[in-house]
């Protein structure tokens, strides 16, 4: 900046600040002084904030302002209120059974709600976030179900977990036959379940071998006729539906090794109405039995 | 002189008059930063332009004031106001139309014809808006006929705040803010009742039962009122506005401005000298330097400077210098509508020409008549059923224990009729398919019909499952089918159903 000169602007006619850089002048429109005194009051105000409100980081914490504001409280303050406006449809879930939340529209739609969220919290890490499941973890969207699929079976299996150690919980496992059947009667008895759910069996299997083992060793649980039984949680085996894989190298590590997939007990960890809802909620996946 | 000044030279504008002397070098220095307010007296007029400023003030006041108590009949499931933004409802009712937040860009198309309509009253005479329909000019106006009744005329108010303030004149300045306080209040007041049913938050207001949230609004436009016309004023037009930048910039040489016509006007002179002058055979104007086209301006400007950016263009000078020029035998219209183009004109001895009818002022016309058209026809041609589908996220499909595949979708169903309407959903594009409503039971004859109640929305989860023999390819594009059930209005939305593993 050169030397303060004020001037008269030839072409506006009006005086210049006096600054001026490599032949830019500056020229004086003099702000109205309202406005100054607005700025100040704006100044004055921001102290105010400083006064009132939490500000001024100290070493270990902060300026607590004398309003005694704290986030914390306002989101707990936001909670309640949340909690309060829900607490009666919530007393509702409480008290109502799963069959009468899926008569009651309004209930209905409540719970699922409350289910599409509590699900995305405890369900969908092993289920997935649509409850489309992965290897080992059931599809909850489809129509078959290893526990029942009506939405009282739902809400139990929810509630007591399977192979969980709780008493009413789902029990039965598929025992590990390594030791027990020799390699090769594992292999006929894989091809002979590939060929129940018309899957491709290997060239030179020996089907009716595969069936006799199969009668022999499997059908006590998983039927004669293949069809699984829920009692015990074993699969249908003639169905398109495969937890563990469908190809024969799946079928057969899982006859060798045995399966036993663990459904966490939800009972006393979420409370009855969020356990309602979830039942609700993945009954309404479309799979949920009549 | 740099090339750049020259340039700037070339291009400005040139003044009506040349630009007041500068200063003597002494006083630049005592140019403040900050500059005191000078206020203003503006006095009373009479006259042509006066009589439509009262008639505006009327009647846009009087639609503010007074249409959220008008009626209109929509039936038992829609409120009966006419003018109703309803929040809690998420509605929009005018008259005839309803509005869903979703059906908001008739806000945008508004927008528009406001800003063209804006540019073309531009085009034809300058800032019409400023002068006469601009809100801040209209309550201000108002302010201002109360600052009189109560305080006294220009000379009259003048002359009591400068004597010693007695009695009467706190008495005076108490009634002039009492008025504007409820004016104030009336005005916020009118406000809130464009959001809930009037005639009940008149009651709830009165008996102190009204939302909060109300009086919280009433009392904020209360304020902004009582300072913004009774006391900011003319500052809010000189500092705070965009549009006279902006439309300073828009503007051309053809537009009607209100224009002191110095060709006819100068030189200025008392009508005494005056006198004297023309008997010795000398050229005089027909200013007679009176000052009342200054007096009665509300912001406070010499219109004789030429076009200014103070200047709202509100014609009152123009009344104040008729009135004068009638008392003293001279021609009207010394100040009026005009152009600095028909002043050279003139001056050169060629007739003025108005060029109201210009591409400009065409485009802008087209544009208004475009944009409204369209508006009206997509008004008119509405549906009053719509539907939109979600497909699952996760999973995108699911192979059931028969291996057929199902696809899951959320669809919300629209009915913006006033009354409850059954619709049938159908799906096309696949061989053989089944349609499942979650949790609809079927009805007795077979169909599942979905009713969603009058001006409401509903949300249903539908599965379609693919039956067909053959896998369907990894994306099929399917219609999903919204059929009213008895007026058979259709409504239709495209999506996917997504199938085999190989993706």
């Amino acid at each position: 900046m050169a030397e303060e000169h004020k001037q008269i602007d030839p072409i506006t006619g009006t005086a210049t600040t006096g600054h001026e850089w490599d032949g830019l002048r500056e020229l004086n429109t003099p702000l109205p002084r309202w406005w100054l005194w607005l700025f100040y009051l704006t100044i004055v105000w921001a102290i105010g904030y400083w006064i009132v409100y939490p500000a001024w980081p100290l070493i270990h914490n902060s300026t607590q302002g004398l309003f005694g504001y704290h986030s914390r409280d306002a989101v707990v303050e936001d909670l309640d209120a949340l909690h309060a406006q829900r607490g009666p449809m919530m007393a509702k879930l409480g008290s109502a059974t799963t069959a009468e939340i899926l008569a009651d529209p309004q209930l209905l739609d409540f719970a699922r709600a409350q289910g599409r969220v509590a699900f995305a919290d405890n369900c969908a890490p092993c289920h997935g976030a649509g409850g489309g499941g992965t290897k080992g973890y059931p599809n909850l969207n489809d129509d078959d179900w290893l526990w029942g699929g009506k939405i009282a079976d739902i809400e139990q299996t929810i509630r007591f977990g399977a192979r969980a150690g709780n008493d009413q919980g789902r029990q039965g496992n598929m025992p590990p036959f390594t030791g027990v059947l020799k390699p090769a009667e594992i292999s006929n008895v894989a091809d002979y379940v590939r060929s129940l759910s018309g899957l491709s069996t290997e060239a030179g299997a020996d089907l009716a071998a595969g069936k006799k083992v199969f009668a022999d060793n499997c059908a006590v649980c998983h039927g004669d006729n293949a069809k699984g039984n829920r009692e015990l949680g074993s699969a249908n085996l003639t169905d398109r539906i495969w937890l563990y894989g469908s190809d024969k190298e799946a079928i057969v590590d899982g006859i060798e090794k045995g399966h036993g997939g663990v459904m966490p007990t939800w009972d006393g960890r979420l409370s009855e109405p969020v356990i309602k809802s979830l039942a609700v909620y993945v009954y309404s996946f479309g799979g949920g039995e009549k | 002189m740099t090339q750049l000044e020259e340039l700037v030279r070339q291009s400005e504008v040139k003044p009506a008059t040349p630009p007041s002397p500068p200063p003597p070098d002494d006083d630049i220095d005592d140019i403040p930063l900050y500059a005191a307010r000078r206020k203003i007296y503006p006095q009373s007029v009479h006259g042509t332009f006066r009589r439509i400023k009262w008639a505006v003030l009327l009647i846009t006041l009087g639609i503010y004031y007074f249409l959220p108590f008008v009626r209109w009949d929509r039936g038992p499931n829609a409120p009966s106001q006419a003018v109703l933004i309803d929040f809690p409802n998420r509605r929009f009712y005018f008259f005839f139309i309803e509005l869903w937040p979703q059906e908001i860009y008739y806000l945008t198309g508004l927008l528009v014809l406001a800003a063209i309509g804006l540019f073309l009253m531009n085009a034809l005479a300058g800032r019409v808006w400023c002068g006469y329909l601009c809100p801040q000019t209209v309550w201000t106006d108002l302010y201002m006929a109360i600052e009189r009744f109560t305080e006294g005329d220009r000379r009259e108010h003048m002359k009591r705040e400068a004597a010693k303030w007695t009695l009467e004149t706190y008495a005076r300045k108490g009634a002039k803010h009492f008025l504007w306080l409820m004016v104030a209040w009336w005005t916020g007041g009118a406000w809130v009742l464009y959001f809930a049913d009037a005639p009940t938050l008149v009651k709830e207001l009165a008996t102190g039962e009204a939302p909060f949230v109300a009086y919280a609004w009433i009392g904020i436009l209360t304020v902004t009122t009582y300072a913004l016309a009774g006391h900011l004023r003319e500052q809010v037009c000189l500092y705070m506005c965009p549009w006279p930048r902006i439309q300073a910039a828009l503007t051309d040489e053809y537009a009607l401005n209100v224009t002191y016509r110095y060709d006819r006007g100068e030189p200025r002179m008392s009508a005494k000298k005056a006198e004297q002058l023309k008997a010795q055979g000398q050229h005089v104007g027909d200013c007679v330097d009176c000052l009342q086209c200054v007096h009665v301006c509300p912001t406070g400007i010499d219109i004789r400077q030429g076009s200014q950016l103070g200047c709202i263009q509100c014609g009152l000078c123009i009344d104040a210098c008729n009135n004068i020029m009638a008392k003293l035998g001279r021609p009207r219209d010394l100040i009026a509508y005009d152009t600095d183009l028909n002043i050279k004109a003139r001056q050169e001895g060629r007739q003025p020409s108005y060029n109201l009818i210009r591409p400009r002022t065409l485009l802008y016309a087209a544009i208004i008549a475009i944009a409204g058209g369209v508006m009206l026809y997509t008004l008119a041609t509405r549906d009053s059923e719509g539907i939109s589908v979600i497909h699952d996220r996760n999973p995108m499909f699911v192979r059931l224990s028969d291996g057929s595949l199902r696809n899951g979708y959320t669809i919300r169903i629209v009915n913006k009729q006033l009354k409850s309407r059954d619709f049938i959903v159908a799906v096309d594009g696949l061989p053989s398919s089944l349609v499942d409503f979650v949790g609809l039971p079927p009805r007795a004859d077979g169909r599942q019909l979905v009713s969603v109640g009058p001006d409401q929305t509903k949300e249903v989860r539908v599965l379609v499952t693919d039956y067909s023999d053959v896998p369907p390819a990894a994306s099929t594009t399917v219609l999903f089918s919204l059929i009213d059930a008895d007026s058979g209005a259709v409504a239709q939305v495209r999506d996917h159903f997504f199938g085999s593993e190989r993706r």
